[in-house]
């Protein structure tokens, strides 16, 4: 079994990030960058396959800049075999991100791939559906959990209802939500070994290019400063003086 | 227009008509005769809504001759319209909350601390719209017509565990009541925040926190990787008000905020704030209800 887990670099999600003055940008100039923590849940998630089946082989997978090299080095660090940089400063929508990791399953077969269902910077939750539109195979979106089966997967899936468990032939699209796992603590020596782990890089092989970007960055406003109320019949007042109690 | 249900309609609608165009619906499941402007509502009246695999490869034909495609942002949504995006080529624009010009999107990034305008570069384009964000435009009848959608597929789905019951659906309540990991255990949960919920008629809401720690379900997480509200009346029980939560909440035109934690952050998104210990205060408010 072969399982590709695409990894996005993302601006720190715990960081307090705000746009640049001229709104061109976000303001990434003292900001940490991790893994999109829901590609590090999928990362955690295929490792845990792998030791219930050795028998699996974990690819991680970066589209970007040269620095994204960091974040793959984690995913070895946290047990991915080896590693895969399509090395690009091409602005990417989702769209471009799907036909490139089509691109690479189609050359590398992977039996299932396991990705954040959206990432924390843009949060557009587009990618994982889109690649496997591009692969015509079946997907599960917003997996809690994962049960690998002989030649099929079985995924409970979070819905705007509760949780529905599919069942999937593979090759599949697995996408992670947030109470799939919680990753692992990367000791040092999972950090060292990781130095030494295989890290190929290439140029894109597609060419596609984005069908949408982002022209400016903004502030939403804020909320006006509110009351404060010293009990539950002064609240229960206000609010029926607002309108918003009968 | 792609409708879930016929609630969907009336915010679709609305885009539509921000962005300037006419336009046609597709409703999923349900039937309607309030069309809210559009031309044609063609009606799959599906029995049950299919994955989004196969769901997906059954619009797709549908969408010939149409540049601007919408479904909502709920969870159903993002997991079908974007794979449709990925089927029929185009662009795509996710959680759209308002419309800057015909081809301009303004939507919430980074867990909703930024707003980004997104521009579409080519003529054939997806949309996720934020229900709470839209309403209707204009109301009136419309052509109805019956269409077949073959949703035959290699998914199976082998189980569903619904949660909420007989309780409004949390993205479309009047009213909200959420609660955080103070309230201990799921039974405590229910009893305070859903009591208070049941008695305003309102839905059940929860913080990650909780959500995670087991006392409340899943599908009741508000926030930037949960539910999107904008309820009339928003009441945060036992809630410090973080990023992602606030992210969620925000849209909702009355944000009460009951807390013990003077300096807790919500207190300055709150219209109405009361530092109080939630236990004596719930079943207060209940009793003046």
């Amino acid at each position: 079994m072969r399982i590709l887990i695409p990894i996005k670099r993302v601006v720190d999600p715990y960081a307090k990030v705000k746009p640049l003055p001229d709104g061109s940008g976000i303001d990434t100039s003292a900001i940490k960058f991790e893994i999109n923590p829901f590609d590090e849940i999928a990362m955690e998630e295929a490792v845990r396959i792998k030791e219930k089946l050795p028998d699996t082989e974990l690819i991680a997978v970066s589209i970007g800049g040269a620095e994204c090299e960091e974040q793959l080095r984690k995913a070895l660090a946290i047990g991915a075999d080896w590693a895969l940089l399509i090395e690009t400063n091409d602005q990417l929508d989702s769209g471009v991100v799907a036909q490139e990791l089509a691109a690479i399953a189609k050359e590398l077969k992977p039996d299932i791939i396991l990705m954040g269902k959206q990432a924390t910077d843009g949060d557009n939750n587009q990618a994982g559906q889109m690649l496997a539109a591009k692969l015509d195979c079946p997907q599960a979106t917003f997996a809690c959990k994962v049960e690998v089966g002989a030649g099929s997967v079985a995924v409970t899936r979070e819905t705007d209802q509760g949780t529905e468990t599919l069942e999937l032939p593979t090759p599949c699209v697995i996408t992670t939500d947030l109470r799939l796992n919680e990753p692992r603590y990367v000791a040092l020596p999972g950090i060292i070994k990781a130095r030494s782990k295989k890290l190929e890089r290439r140029p894109r092989s597609t060419s596609f290019s984005a069908k949408v970007r982002t022209i400016s960055y903004s502030l939403p406003p804020p909320r006006a400063a509110g009351k404060r109320v010293s009990s539950i019949s002064e609240l229960v007042a206000e609010l029926k003086g607002k309108g918003v109690l009968a | 227009m792609i409708a879930a249900n016929s609630s969907e309609i009336a915010p679709l609608s609305g885009f539509a008509a921000k962005v300037g165009l006419s336009f046609d619906v597709l409703l999923l499941q349900g039937s309607t005769s309030e069309g809210f402007g559009a031309g044609t509502v063609f009606q799959a009246n599906l029995s049950v809504f299919p994955p989004a695999d196969s769901l997906a490869s059954s619009i797709a034909p549908k969408t010939n001759g149409y540049s601007y495609i919408a479904g909502a942002a709920t969870m159903a949504g993002k997991d079908v319209i974007a794979r449709l995006a990925g089927l029929i080529d185009a662009g795509m624009v996710s959680d759209v909350v308002s419309v800057a010009s015909p081809t301009r999107f303004v939507r919430p990034v980074v867990a909703g601390t930024i707003l980004a305008t997104e521009e579409i570069l080519t003529n054939l384009n997806c949309f996720t719209v934020r229900l709470s964000s839209f309403s209707a435009s204009s109301q009136g009848s419309s052509l109805s017509e019956s269409v077949s959608l073959d949703t035959t597929g290699i998914t199976k789905r082998i189980a569903v565990h619904a949660g909420n019951g007989s309780r409004p659906d949390l993205t479309q309540a009047k009213v909200v009541v959420s609660g955080g990991r103070p309230l201990r255990d799921a039974a405590t949960f229910e009893r305070l925040i859903g009591g208070l919920a049941d008695k305003l008629g309102g839905a059940v809401g929860a913080t990650r926190a909780a959500v995670d720690s087991g006392i409340a379900p899943n599908e009741c997480q508000v926030g930037q990787t949960g539910k999107i509200v904008a309820p009339d009346l928003y009441i945060a029980a036992g809630i410090s008000g973080s990023t992602q939560h606030m992210a969620g909440i925000k849209d909702s035109k009355c944000i009460v905020a009951i807390n013990k934690d003077p300096d807790a952050p919500i207190f300055e998104f709150a219209d109405f704030g009361i530092v109080a210990d939630l236990f004596d205060a719930i079943p207060e408010l209940m009793n003046l209800l």
